[in-house]
Protein backbone atom coordinates (compact mmCIF):
# COMPACT_ATOMS: atom_id res chain seq x y z
CA UNK A 1 0.00 0.00 0.00
CA UNK A 2 2.61 2.56 0.26
CA UNK A 3 4.61 1.55 -2.36
CA UNK A 4 1.37 2.08 -4.37
CA UNK A 5 1.53 5.71 -1.98
CA UNK A 6 5.26 6.02 -3.39
CA UNK A 7 4.44 5.36 -6.85
CA UNK A 8 1.08 7.72 -7.52
CA UNK A 9 3.34 9.91 -5.88
CA UNK A 10 6.10 10.07 -8.05
CA UNK A 11 4.36 9.32 -11.28
CA UNK A 12 2.98 13.08 -11.29
CA UNK A 13 5.96 14.60 -10.00
CA UNK A 14 8.19 12.65 -12.74
CA UNK A 15 5.34 13.98 -15.80
CA UNK A 16 5.51 17.60 -13.87
CA UNK A 17 9.09 18.04 -14.40
CA UNK A 18 9.24 16.92 -17.63
CA UNK A 19 6.39 19.23 -18.80
CA UNK A 20 8.21 22.00 -16.51
CA UNK A 21 11.88 21.09 -18.27
CA UNK A 22 10.19 20.78 -22.06
CA UNK A 23 8.74 24.27 -21.63
CA UNK A 24 12.46 26.26 -20.00
CA UNK A 25 13.85 24.50 -22.96
CA UNK A 26 11.16 25.75 -25.45
CA UNK A 27 11.35 28.86 -24.34
CA UNK A 28 15.55 28.83 -25.00
CA UNK A 29 14.88 27.15 -27.59
CA UNK A 30 12.82 29.75 -28.62
CA UNK A 31 15.34 32.67 -28.36
CA UNK A 32 18.13 30.82 -29.76
CA UNK A 33 15.46 30.32 -32.89
CA UNK A 34 15.00 33.61 -33.33
CA UNK A 35 19.13 34.60 -33.01
CA UNK A 36 20.34 31.76 -35.12
CA UNK A 37 17.74 30.35 -37.22
CA UNK A 38 14.52 33.01 -38.35
CA UNK A 39 16.19 34.88 -40.88
CA UNK A 40 16.15 31.87 -43.11
CA UNK A 41 13.47 29.50 -41.95
CA UNK A 42 11.07 32.76 -41.10
CA UNK A 43 9.24 33.63 -37.74
CA UNK A 44 6.28 31.12 -38.80
CA UNK A 45 8.85 27.86 -39.55
CA UNK A 46 7.66 27.88 -43.41
CA UNK A 47 11.08 29.00 -44.40
CA UNK A 48 10.94 30.77 -48.23
CA UNK A 49 9.71 28.14 -51.16
CA UNK A 50 12.72 26.12 -53.03
CA UNK A 51 15.08 27.93 -51.14
CA UNK A 52 15.07 27.36 -47.09
CA UNK A 53 13.22 24.48 -46.08
CA UNK A 54 10.26 24.63 -43.65
CA UNK A 55 10.04 23.74 -40.37
CA UNK A 56 6.43 24.04 -39.69
CA UNK A 57 4.60 20.50 -40.68
CA UNK A 58 7.51 19.28 -42.33
CA UNK A 59 7.70 15.90 -43.43
CA UNK A 60 11.72 15.45 -43.92
CA UNK A 61 12.02 16.82 -40.28
CA UNK A 62 10.46 14.39 -38.60
CA UNK A 63 11.05 11.11 -40.87
CA UNK A 64 14.80 12.36 -40.58
CA UNK A 65 15.06 13.50 -37.39
CA UNK A 66 18.37 12.24 -36.48
CA UNK A 67 19.95 13.82 -39.74
CA UNK A 68 18.03 16.80 -39.03
CA UNK A 69 20.36 17.51 -35.42
CA UNK A 70 23.34 16.43 -37.40
CA UNK A 71 22.61 19.03 -39.63
CA UNK A 72 22.51 22.01 -36.85
CA UNK A 73 25.48 20.07 -34.89
CA UNK A 74 27.34 19.85 -38.01
CA UNK A 75 26.42 22.03 -40.77
CA UNK A 76 24.18 21.40 -43.27
CA UNK A 77 22.70 18.32 -45.16
CA UNK A 78 24.51 17.45 -48.65
CA UNK A 79 22.69 17.31 -51.70
CA UNK A 80 19.60 17.97 -52.42
CA UNK A 81 16.17 17.07 -50.11
CA UNK A 82 12.51 17.09 -50.82
CA UNK A 83 10.52 18.66 -48.12
CA UNK A 84 6.42 18.60 -48.23
CA UNK A 85 7.22 17.90 -52.03
CA UNK A 86 9.34 20.43 -52.96
CA UNK A 87 13.20 20.44 -53.78
CA UNK A 88 16.03 22.45 -51.83
CA UNK A 89 19.62 21.98 -52.18
CA UNK A 90 21.15 25.03 -50.45
CA UNK A 91 23.98 24.20 -47.38
CA UNK A 92 22.78 25.22 -43.86
CA UNK A 93 26.09 26.61 -42.52
CA UNK A 94 27.29 25.65 -39.23
CA UNK A 95 26.42 28.14 -36.54
CA UNK A 96 28.83 26.98 -33.43
CA UNK A 97 25.93 25.62 -31.63
CA UNK A 98 26.74 23.93 -27.68
CA UNK A 99 24.86 20.62 -27.75
CA UNK A 100 22.34 22.02 -24.86
CA UNK A 101 21.34 24.53 -27.66
CA UNK A 102 20.56 22.30 -30.06
CA UNK A 103 18.16 20.32 -28.13
CA UNK A 104 16.54 23.43 -26.87
CA UNK A 105 16.19 24.59 -30.62
CA UNK A 106 15.30 21.19 -31.40
CA UNK A 107 12.34 21.11 -28.52
CA UNK A 108 10.99 24.43 -29.39
CA UNK A 109 11.19 23.60 -33.43
CA UNK A 110 9.20 19.94 -32.56
CA UNK A 111 5.92 21.70 -30.69
CA UNK A 112 5.81 25.06 -32.57
CA UNK A 113 3.54 26.51 -35.33
CA UNK A 114 1.35 23.31 -35.65
CA UNK A 115 4.29 20.54 -34.63
CA UNK A 116 3.94 18.07 -32.32
CA UNK A 117 6.73 15.81 -30.46
CA UNK A 118 6.22 13.31 -27.61
CA UNK A 119 9.58 13.18 -26.63
CA UNK A 120 11.89 15.36 -25.02
CA UNK A 121 15.41 16.12 -26.75
CA UNK A 122 17.39 15.88 -24.50
CA UNK A 123 21.62 17.53 -24.80
CA UNK A 124 23.04 14.32 -24.01
CA UNK A 125 21.29 12.74 -27.27
CA UNK A 126 22.43 15.91 -29.13
CA UNK A 127 26.28 15.08 -27.66
CA UNK A 128 25.98 11.77 -28.64
CA UNK A 129 25.27 12.00 -32.46
CA UNK A 130 28.16 11.80 -34.60
CA UNK A 131 29.26 12.56 -37.68
CA UNK B 1 -8.61 78.03 -68.55
CA UNK B 2 -7.60 74.58 -69.59
CA UNK B 3 -3.66 75.45 -69.55
CA UNK B 4 -3.57 76.68 -66.24
CA UNK B 5 -5.44 73.86 -64.66
CA UNK B 6 -2.85 71.63 -66.54
CA UNK B 7 0.02 73.85 -64.97
CA UNK B 8 -2.04 72.91 -61.61
CA UNK B 9 -2.18 69.60 -62.05
CA UNK B 10 1.42 68.94 -62.90
CA UNK B 11 2.64 71.20 -60.24
CA UNK B 12 0.51 69.14 -57.70
CA UNK B 13 1.71 66.16 -59.03
CA UNK B 14 5.31 67.09 -58.43
CA UNK B 15 4.22 68.85 -55.06
CA UNK B 16 2.87 64.65 -53.87
CA UNK B 17 5.99 63.02 -55.90
CA UNK B 18 8.90 65.64 -53.92
CA UNK B 19 7.07 64.66 -50.92
CA UNK B 20 7.23 61.04 -50.29
CA UNK B 21 10.79 60.16 -49.20
CA UNK B 22 10.96 57.30 -51.66
CA UNK B 23 9.40 56.40 -54.52
CA UNK B 24 8.98 52.34 -54.43
CA UNK B 25 10.58 50.67 -56.54
CA UNK B 26 9.59 46.95 -56.05
CA UNK B 27 9.73 45.51 -59.84
CA UNK B 28 13.41 44.09 -60.10
CA UNK B 29 13.69 42.89 -63.75
CA UNK B 30 15.69 40.18 -64.85
CA UNK B 31 19.34 41.12 -66.40
CA UNK B 32 19.45 38.46 -69.92
CA UNK B 33 22.61 40.10 -71.63
CA UNK B 34 25.05 38.41 -69.71
CA UNK B 35 26.65 35.00 -69.27
CA UNK B 36 28.26 33.42 -65.29
CA UNK B 37 31.17 31.66 -66.05
CA UNK B 38 32.67 29.38 -62.85
CA UNK B 39 36.32 30.29 -61.72
CA UNK B 40 36.93 27.45 -59.14
CA UNK B 41 34.66 25.56 -57.28
CA UNK B 42 34.21 25.54 -53.30
CA UNK B 43 31.85 23.84 -51.13
CA UNK B 44 32.20 26.16 -48.20
CA UNK B 45 31.08 30.26 -47.51
CA UNK B 46 33.62 32.14 -49.41
CA UNK B 47 32.81 35.71 -47.68
CA UNK B 48 35.69 37.03 -49.18
CA UNK B 49 37.09 37.99 -52.36
CA UNK B 50 40.16 40.11 -53.03
CA UNK B 51 42.88 40.11 -56.02
CA UNK B 52 46.27 40.09 -56.67
CA UNK B 53 48.40 42.35 -58.70
CA UNK B 54 48.16 39.06 -61.25
CA UNK B 55 44.39 38.69 -60.94
CA UNK B 56 44.53 35.53 -58.81
CA UNK B 57 42.12 35.28 -55.60
CA UNK B 58 43.10 35.24 -52.42
CA UNK B 59 39.58 34.17 -50.80
CA UNK B 60 38.25 33.75 -46.98
CA UNK B 61 36.30 30.96 -45.75
CA UNK B 62 33.56 31.94 -43.20
CA UNK B 63 34.70 28.59 -40.79
CA UNK B 64 38.14 30.19 -40.43
CA UNK B 65 40.22 29.42 -43.46
CA UNK B 66 41.88 31.39 -45.99
CA UNK B 67 42.75 30.15 -49.74
CA UNK B 68 44.96 31.80 -52.43
CA UNK B 69 43.34 30.49 -56.14
CA UNK B 70 45.81 30.11 -58.90
CA UNK B 71 45.59 29.04 -62.17
CA UNK B 72 43.06 26.20 -60.99
CA UNK B 73 45.49 25.85 -57.57
CA UNK B 74 43.88 26.07 -54.19
CA UNK B 75 46.83 26.49 -51.68
CA UNK B 76 45.77 27.27 -47.75
CA UNK B 77 47.61 30.15 -45.97
CA UNK B 78 48.82 29.36 -43.16
CA UNK B 79 48.91 31.46 -39.71
CA UNK B 80 45.28 32.38 -39.44
CA UNK B 81 44.41 33.56 -35.35
CA UNK B 82 41.69 31.05 -33.57
CA UNK B 83 38.39 32.00 -34.84
CA UNK B 84 35.08 32.14 -32.85
CA UNK B 85 32.64 30.85 -35.21
CA UNK B 86 29.36 31.21 -34.20
CA UNK B 87 25.84 32.49 -36.26
CA UNK B 88 27.26 34.96 -38.38
CA UNK B 89 30.43 35.02 -36.90
CA UNK B 90 33.56 33.93 -37.83
CA UNK B 91 36.44 34.82 -40.50
CA UNK B 92 34.74 37.54 -42.30
CA UNK B 93 36.27 40.14 -44.63
CA UNK B 94 40.18 40.74 -46.18
CA UNK B 95 41.43 44.05 -47.61
CA UNK B 96 44.99 44.30 -49.12
CA UNK B 97 46.76 47.90 -47.97
CA UNK B 98 46.87 50.14 -50.88
CA UNK B 99 50.61 49.90 -50.80
CA UNK B 100 50.41 45.91 -50.27
CA UNK B 101 53.12 45.30 -53.37
CA UNK B 102 55.90 47.00 -51.51
CA UNK B 103 54.15 46.15 -47.29
CA UNK B 104 52.99 43.12 -47.84
CA UNK B 105 49.99 44.01 -45.10
CA UNK B 106 46.76 42.29 -45.37
CA UNK B 107 44.02 43.25 -43.43
CA UNK B 108 41.61 40.74 -41.43
CA UNK B 109 38.28 41.04 -39.78
CA UNK B 110 36.93 38.14 -37.57
CA UNK B 111 34.91 36.89 -34.59
CA UNK B 112 37.50 36.31 -31.79
CA UNK B 113 36.42 35.29 -28.21
CA UNK B 114 39.37 35.84 -25.33
CA UNK B 115 40.03 34.61 -22.01
CA UNK B 116 37.49 35.43 -18.96
CA UNK B 117 34.12 36.34 -21.12
CA UNK B 118 31.70 34.14 -22.52
CA UNK B 119 31.36 34.94 -26.57
CA UNK B 120 33.10 37.15 -29.43
CA UNK B 121 32.84 40.37 -30.90
CA UNK B 122 34.17 41.54 -34.26
CA UNK B 123 37.90 41.38 -34.48
CA UNK B 124 40.10 43.74 -37.09
CA UNK B 125 44.00 42.44 -37.45
CA UNK B 126 46.61 42.92 -40.08
CA UNK B 127 49.39 40.62 -40.86
CA UNK B 128 52.07 40.26 -43.55
CA UNK B 129 51.48 37.80 -46.44
CA UNK B 130 54.52 36.37 -47.08
CA UNK B 131 54.14 33.30 -49.81
CA UNK B 132 51.75 31.23 -48.00
CA UNK B 133 52.11 32.23 -44.54
CA UNK B 134 51.25 35.08 -42.20
CA UNK B 135 53.25 36.57 -40.01
CA UNK B 136 54.04 39.82 -37.94
CA UNK B 137 49.87 39.21 -36.67
CA UNK B 138 48.62 42.36 -35.07
CA UNK B 139 45.84 43.16 -33.53
CA UNK B 140 44.33 46.29 -34.42
CA UNK B 141 40.96 46.74 -32.62
CA UNK B 142 38.64 44.42 -30.99
CA UNK B 143 34.93 45.27 -30.54
CA UNK B 144 33.60 44.38 -26.82
CA UNK B 145 31.79 43.42 -25.05
CA UNK B 146 31.47 39.83 -25.99
CA UNK B 147 28.51 38.39 -26.61
CA UNK B 148 27.36 35.11 -27.02
CA UNK B 149 24.49 36.56 -29.64
CA UNK B 150 24.78 35.09 -32.97
CA UNK B 151 24.29 38.31 -34.66
CA UNK B 152 25.25 41.01 -36.70
CA UNK B 153 28.75 41.22 -36.60
CA UNK B 154 29.13 43.53 -39.50
CA UNK B 155 32.96 42.54 -40.97
CA UNK B 156 33.33 44.55 -43.88
CA UNK B 157 36.67 46.26 -44.73
CA UNK B 158 37.54 49.25 -46.99
CA UNK B 159 40.54 51.94 -47.58
CA UNK B 160 39.73 55.38 -48.50
CA UNK B 161 41.81 57.57 -50.87
CA UNK B 162 44.31 58.55 -47.67
CA UNK B 163 44.92 55.44 -46.71
CA UNK B 164 42.12 55.50 -43.58
CA UNK B 165 40.99 51.51 -43.06
CA UNK B 166 37.12 52.05 -42.23
CA UNK B 167 35.44 49.10 -40.78
CA UNK B 168 31.34 47.95 -39.54
CA UNK B 169 30.89 46.01 -36.29
CA UNK B 170 26.93 45.42 -36.52
CA UNK B 171 24.60 45.98 -33.33
CA UNK B 172 25.70 42.26 -32.24
CA UNK B 173 21.63 41.92 -31.15
CA UNK B 174 21.85 44.12 -28.79
CA UNK B 175 19.73 46.98 -30.83
CA UNK B 176 18.27 49.02 -27.58
CA UNK B 177 21.96 48.93 -25.63
CA UNK B 178 24.90 49.67 -28.55
CA UNK B 179 24.08 51.56 -31.53
CA UNK B 180 23.24 54.93 -30.28
CA UNK B 181 25.77 54.87 -27.84
CA UNK B 182 29.48 55.78 -28.51
CA UNK B 183 30.64 54.58 -25.66
CA UNK B 184 30.00 50.71 -26.35
CA UNK B 185 31.35 48.80 -29.94
CA UNK B 186 28.49 47.82 -31.82
CA UNK B 187 26.55 49.53 -34.50
CA UNK B 188 28.79 51.75 -35.84
CA UNK B 189 31.56 52.67 -38.98
CA UNK B 190 34.97 52.70 -37.84
CA UNK B 191 37.97 54.36 -39.06
CA UNK B 192 41.34 53.85 -37.68
CA UNK B 193 44.85 54.67 -39.51
CA UNK B 194 46.64 51.81 -40.95
CA UNK B 195 48.90 51.05 -38.43
CA UNK B 196 45.91 50.53 -36.07
CA UNK B 197 46.13 54.34 -34.33
CA UNK B 198 43.45 56.50 -34.19
CA UNK B 199 43.13 59.59 -36.05
CA UNK B 200 43.17 62.81 -34.02
CA UNK B 201 40.40 64.60 -36.81
CA UNK B 202 38.09 61.42 -35.97
CA UNK B 203 34.40 63.21 -34.83
CA UNK B 204 34.79 61.65 -31.11
CA UNK B 205 38.14 61.79 -30.77
CA UNK B 206 38.08 64.96 -28.01
CA UNK B 207 34.44 63.11 -26.62
CA UNK B 208 34.55 61.73 -22.51
CA UNK B 209 34.50 58.37 -22.60
CA UNK B 210 33.94 58.05 -26.28
CA UNK B 211 35.09 55.18 -28.59
CA UNK B 212 37.65 56.74 -30.43
CA UNK B 213 37.51 54.74 -33.66
CA UNK B 214 33.85 55.53 -33.91
CA UNK B 215 33.20 57.59 -37.55
CA UNK B 216 29.35 56.64 -37.67
CA UNK B 217 26.47 55.63 -35.82
CA UNK B 218 23.31 54.44 -35.31
CA UNK B 219 23.91 51.28 -37.94
CA UNK B 220 22.34 47.84 -37.78
CA UNK B 221 24.35 45.81 -39.63
CA UNK B 222 26.43 47.15 -42.56
CA UNK B 223 27.87 43.97 -44.24
CA UNK B 224 28.47 45.80 -47.79
CA UNK B 225 31.34 48.57 -48.40
CA UNK B 226 33.28 50.41 -51.71
CA UNK B 227 34.69 53.27 -51.84
CA UNK B 228 33.22 55.46 -54.30
CA UNK B 229 35.19 55.49 -57.45
CA UNK B 230 34.63 59.05 -58.08
CA UNK B 231 33.90 60.73 -55.06
CA UNK B 232 36.19 59.16 -52.93
CA UNK B 233 33.20 58.56 -50.21
CA UNK B 234 32.79 55.08 -48.30
CA UNK B 235 29.47 53.94 -49.32
CA UNK B 236 27.74 51.31 -47.14
CA UNK B 237 24.51 48.82 -47.39
CA UNK B 238 23.17 47.31 -44.30
CA UNK B 239 20.69 44.36 -43.29
CA UNK B 240 17.38 46.02 -41.79
CA UNK B 241 14.94 44.40 -39.55
CA UNK B 242 11.73 42.84 -41.72
CA UNK B 243 12.01 46.01 -44.46
CA UNK B 244 14.28 48.51 -44.14
CA UNK B 245 17.50 47.62 -45.47
CA UNK B 246 19.58 50.20 -46.47
CA UNK B 247 22.47 52.51 -48.29
CA UNK B 248 24.10 55.34 -46.69
CA UNK B 249 26.85 57.12 -48.05
CA UNK B 250 29.03 57.44 -44.84
CA UNK B 251 29.53 60.70 -43.13
CA UNK B 252 32.01 61.76 -40.45
CA UNK B 253 30.35 61.48 -37.08
CA UNK B 254 26.71 61.31 -38.09
CA UNK B 255 23.74 59.42 -36.72
CA UNK B 256 21.81 56.95 -38.93
CA UNK B 257 19.05 56.22 -36.55
CA UNK B 258 18.94 52.66 -35.63
CA UNK B 259 16.81 51.75 -34.04
CA UNK B 260 15.54 55.58 -33.32
CA UNK B 261 14.44 55.17 -37.12
CA UNK B 262 13.77 52.67 -39.67
CA UNK B 263 11.93 51.65 -42.29
CA UNK B 264 11.70 48.33 -41.28
CA UNK B 265 9.23 46.61 -38.13
CA UNK B 266 10.32 43.45 -36.46
CA UNK B 267 10.42 39.80 -37.95
CA UNK B 268 6.94 39.39 -35.76
CA UNK B 269 5.49 42.00 -37.90
CA UNK B 270 4.96 44.42 -34.63
CA UNK B 271 6.38 48.19 -34.87
CA UNK B 272 10.19 49.06 -33.92
CA UNK B 273 9.44 52.72 -33.76
CA UNK B 274 6.86 55.11 -35.74
CA UNK B 275 9.95 57.27 -36.77
CA UNK B 276 11.28 57.37 -40.08
CA UNK B 277 13.08 60.39 -39.63
CA UNK B 278 14.33 62.12 -36.50
CA UNK B 279 16.34 65.87 -36.24
CA UNK B 280 19.92 64.71 -36.40
CA UNK B 281 19.41 61.60 -37.77
CA UNK B 282 20.55 60.73 -41.70
CA UNK B 283 18.15 59.35 -43.82
CA UNK B 284 19.38 56.51 -46.09
CA UNK B 285 20.01 57.06 -49.69
CA UNK B 286 17.46 54.18 -50.75
CA UNK B 287 15.52 51.40 -48.41
CA UNK B 288 14.70 47.97 -49.43
CA UNK B 289 11.21 46.91 -48.87
CA UNK B 290 10.80 43.88 -48.84
CA UNK B 291 14.64 43.22 -47.34
CA UNK B 292 17.26 41.99 -49.43
CA UNK B 293 19.60 40.61 -47.06
CA UNK B 294 22.39 42.82 -49.04
CA UNK B 295 25.76 40.76 -48.20
CA UNK B 296 28.41 43.05 -50.40
CA UNK B 297 28.65 46.34 -52.24
CA UNK B 298 30.49 46.92 -55.13
CA UNK B 299 30.81 50.29 -57.79
CA UNK B 300 30.76 48.92 -61.61
CA UNK B 301 33.26 51.69 -63.23
CA UNK B 302 34.54 48.88 -65.84
CA UNK B 303 33.31 49.80 -69.28
CA UNK B 304 32.97 45.52 -69.65
CA UNK B 305 29.29 45.52 -69.44
CA UNK B 306 27.31 48.11 -71.73
CA UNK B 307 25.14 49.66 -69.86
CA UNK B 308 26.03 49.04 -66.56
CA UNK B 309 28.62 51.50 -65.67
CA UNK B 310 28.33 53.83 -62.62
CA UNK B 311 25.37 51.51 -61.20
CA UNK B 312 25.62 49.04 -58.05
CA UNK B 313 26.12 45.99 -57.62
CA UNK B 314 24.53 43.95 -53.94
CA UNK B 315 24.46 40.55 -53.15
CA UNK B 316 20.38 39.42 -52.05
CA UNK B 317 21.14 36.89 -49.40
CA UNK B 318 17.77 36.26 -49.18
CA UNK B 319 16.49 35.71 -52.66
CA UNK B 320 19.60 34.01 -54.25
CA UNK B 321 20.57 36.91 -56.46
CA UNK B 322 23.09 40.00 -57.11
CA UNK B 323 21.06 42.84 -57.56
CA UNK B 324 22.28 45.90 -59.85
CA UNK B 325 20.68 49.38 -58.75
CA UNK B 326 20.91 51.89 -61.58
CA UNK B 327 21.79 55.27 -60.07
CA UNK B 328 20.75 58.85 -61.34
CA UNK B 329 21.45 62.10 -59.14
CA UNK B 330 21.66 59.48 -56.38
CA UNK B 331 18.45 58.33 -56.63
CA UNK B 332 17.63 55.06 -57.34
CA UNK B 333 15.78 54.68 -60.90
CA UNK B 334 16.02 50.57 -61.38
CA UNK B 335 16.60 47.46 -60.45
CA UNK B 336 18.06 44.59 -62.03
CA UNK B 337 18.68 40.65 -61.39
CA UNK B 338 21.98 38.69 -61.88
CA UNK B 339 22.12 35.15 -61.68
CA UNK B 340 18.93 34.53 -60.42
CA UNK B 341 18.62 30.55 -58.48
CA UNK B 342 22.65 30.66 -58.65
CA UNK B 343 23.31 30.54 -54.59
CA UNK B 344 23.32 32.72 -51.74
CA UNK B 345 26.02 35.57 -53.09
CA UNK B 346 28.49 36.71 -49.98
CA UNK B 347 30.73 39.00 -51.75
CA UNK B 348 31.01 41.07 -55.02
CA UNK B 349 34.06 42.99 -56.49
CA UNK B 350 35.12 44.13 -59.63
CA UNK B 351 38.35 42.38 -60.35
CA UNK B 352 41.18 44.46 -61.98
CA UNK B 353 40.41 42.91 -65.29
CA UNK B 354 37.48 44.97 -65.29
CA UNK B 355 35.61 41.62 -65.02
CA UNK B 356 32.59 41.16 -62.29
CA UNK B 357 33.18 38.44 -60.07
CA UNK B 358 30.69 37.07 -57.18
CA UNK B 359 31.16 34.48 -54.13
CA UNK B 360 28.49 32.34 -53.89
CA UNK B 361 27.91 30.31 -51.16
CA UNK B 362 29.00 26.21 -51.29
CA UNK B 363 29.41 26.40 -55.18
CA UNK B 364 32.11 28.61 -55.68
CA UNK B 365 33.31 32.36 -56.96
CA UNK B 366 31.82 33.13 -60.34
CA UNK B 367 33.13 35.37 -63.53
CA UNK B 368 30.43 37.46 -65.13
CA UNK B 369 30.76 38.11 -68.72
CA UNK B 370 28.65 40.15 -70.83
CA UNK B 371 26.37 38.45 -74.01
CA UNK B 372 28.31 38.74 -77.65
Amino acid sequence: MKFINIIFFIIPFFIFSQNESLSVSMKNGKSLYEDFCLRCHMPNGKGIEGIYPPLAKSDFLFKYMEESIKAIKFGGIDGEITVNGIKYNSKMEKMGLYDDEIADIMNYTLNSWGNKHEAMIMEDYVRSLKK
Amino acid sequence: MNKLFSIIIIAGLILVNTSCAQENKNTVLSEINYEMELVFEDENIIWAIEFFEDKSILATVKSGSLFHYKEGIKTKIKGLPDIYLRGQGGLMDIAFHPNFKKNKWLYLSYASQDVGEKGGNTTIARAKLLEDSLTDFEVLYKGFPNSRKGQHFGGRLEFDNENYLYFSIGDRGNRDVNPQNISLDGGKIYRINDDGTIPFDNPFFETLNSKKAIYSFGHRNPQGMFKHPITGEIWTNEHGPRGGDEINIIKKGKNYGWPKTTYGINYSGTTITKNKSLPNTKQPLYYWIPSIAPSSFEYISSDIYPKWKGSLLAGALKFNYLERIVLKNNKVISRWKIGENLGRPRDVKQGPDGYIYVSIENKGVYKILPKK
